[in-house]
């Protein structure tokens, strides 16, 4: 996934789409919107993302289930979690330097998916598809021809704490 | 300047990341408790190679209330769960890239190896028991009439010991989310933690069965209800000094592990720095400074010193005390870990 971050208005439509979408609990969210402001008056900048699980290339968090609860999807690329392998454990939890999981109140972690199951229809996720700027951009990045690693290479780009070494998948332009 | 503002508001995250309470630190702490007591017991049964039956604090008492003890922490864990219907899940897999998976298998070590070393010496440690279940004074025959057999149950318990005292620490080492946990070193410091816990808890139980007319009349009077109930021999406490010399040995090198975690961490990414200073000087600080390092390791060290020189008789004291460091260690690193993170660096 690739965001665009001078698109981004922090509309919060990507966030009641994902709730609408996957029946999210009250009281939690799979997507938020962070706003992080750099530089001193006058000269101030303002960033604006919409937030998500990373789906990380090395994903601490399959690596720490005891169970196999969570796992990588069989082509690659989505990290899910089967709720009923899961027992909650929250190691997942402790494990995501994102904090993007979180336990759904009937017990099991619970997280982003990228709406697998709309794309396995070939929909796009809730979240791009409400996206009144189109800031959101899905596909795959190892296809050299699609629109997200088209903009990838066109665009300065980074990933949240890439430091943590968990290359993760979602991308921001700047 | 850096400003940031995040929307998210998921419980046990936001405001500050809290998915673990006090079931963990409990549960931290009980195994590295057994995990000191297995390898105590093992060592010990090694050592004497025993063809006749003693009454031995560290090879009887000290597995029973290992098993005691091991069951608590797996129920606290239990506890933590929150999907508690899956937990036979753990059984169905092994995944050799999760501590958890790892420890869920070693749990199920654990209980033969402790009761094997249990049942050797018991028809002595507790006479009244082996007279209501003659298989355990069959069982006890059966394991001193073969030397090799002792030999591989002390064996067992050294190894399973340092398995469980070990992951203990790196369920925590290997989330690297969490700069703080982030140390290889957090397994061996849990490791000697539990050692030093598990000896100060042999200690106690020696220093409270030996006669002393200073003890209030109440803990003397439940001590005798005890023994009558149990029929149990005096312990051979001949053994307390060594105990007292080897907890100060644990405590001397957990000390200095928890130095080289600090140091690694000061030296580390300003992520990790920021983790350290919770101990050092942040909200930690002063519960890690007075309870697990004054408290827990110096005082008890300085007073185990004092006893070995024959200054001062052998008191419970440092055992109680070693025994609440230990707890409070866990409790301390679980917390502040979660406290810590890699974008503490940036705020």
């Amino acid at each position: 996934m690739v965001i665009d971050t001078r698109r981004c208005v922090g509309c919060m439509d990507c966030v009641v789409a994902c709730k609408t979408e996957n029946s999210v609990p009250e009281g939690f969210c799979r997507d938020w919107i962070t706003e992080t402001v750099h530089g001193e008056f006058p000269t101030v900048q303002l960033e604006i993302r919409s937030e998500r699980c990373n789906h990380c290339a090395n994903p601490p968090c399959v690596d720490c289930c005891p169970t196999g609860a969570s796992h990588v999807h069989e082509r690659g690329g989505v990290v899910l979690v089967t709720p009923e392998k899961c027992i909650g454990c929250k190691a997942c939890l402790a494990a995501c330097p994102y904090d993007a999981r979180f336990i759904h109140p009937d017990g099991y972690a619970s997280k982003c998916t990228f709406c697998i199951h709309r794309v396995e229809q070939g929909l796009l996720p809730a979240c791009v598809s409400v996206c009144p700027t189109h800031c959101m951009h899905f596909g795959d990045a190892d296809d050299p021809l699609s629109d997200v690693s088209r903009l990838l290479a066109s665009r300065p780009n980074y990933t949240l704490l890439p430091e943590a070494g968990t290359k993760p998948g979602v991308y921001y332009l700047t | 300047m850096t400003e940031f503002t995040n929307f998210r508001h998921n419980p046990g995250l936001d405001p500050a990341v809290h998915v673990w309470g006090w079931e963990i630190p409990v549960y931290l702490f009980l195994g590295g408790l057994v995990a000191g007591l297995m390898i105590i017991a093992g060592v010990r049964l090694m050592i004497m190679r025993p063809t006749a039956r003693q009454a031995l604090v560290c090879c009887t008492i000290g597995p029973l209330a290992g098993l005691a003890l091991l069951s608590s922490g797996m129920l606290a864990l239990f506890l933590d769960l929150t999907n508690k219907v899956n937990v036979w899940r753990l059984y169905l897999t092994f995944e050799p890239t999760s501590p958890m998976s790892w420890g869920s298998w070693i749990l199920l070590l654990v209980y033969p190896a402790l009761l094997a070393n249990a049942l050797t010496h018991l028809p002595e440690a507790i006479p009244a028991l082996a007279k209501r279940v003659p298989a355990f004074v069959k069982i006890s025959d059966y394991i001193l009439a073969r030397p090799r057999f002792v030999v591989g149950i002390g064996l067992a318990n050294i190894a399973i010991g340092v398995a469980l005292g070990i992951y203990t620490g790196l369920l925590l080492g290997t989330l690297g989310a969490r700069p703080l946990w982030n140390s290889a070193v957090l397994g061996p410091l849990f490791l000697f933690s539990g050692l030093s816990t598990a000896a100060a808890l042999l200690h106690g139980i020696l220093v409270l069965s030996t006669p002393d007319n200073e003890r209030p009349e109440f803990a003397d009077f439940l001590l005798s209800m005890l023994t009558r109930w149990s029929e149990a021999k005096p312990l051979d406490i001949r053994i307390a000094p060594t105990l007292a010399q080897a907890d100060n040995s644990f405590l001397t090198i957990e000390l200095a592990l928890i130095g080289l975690l600090l140091i690694g961490h000061l030296t580390s990414t300003a992520a990790h720095q920021a983790a350290a200073h919770l101990l050092l000087n942040g909200p930690y600080a002063a519960v890690f400074w007075v309870f697990v390092i004054g408290l827990g390791i110096l005082m008890p060290l300085f007073l185990q010193h004092l006893e070995l020189r024959h200054r001062i008789r052998h008191t419970i004291a440092p055992s109680l005390l070693v025994l609440c460091g230990g707890l409070v260690l866990r409790f301390v690193l679980v917390a502040a870990g979660q406290a810590s993170h890699w974008t503490t660096a940036l705020h």
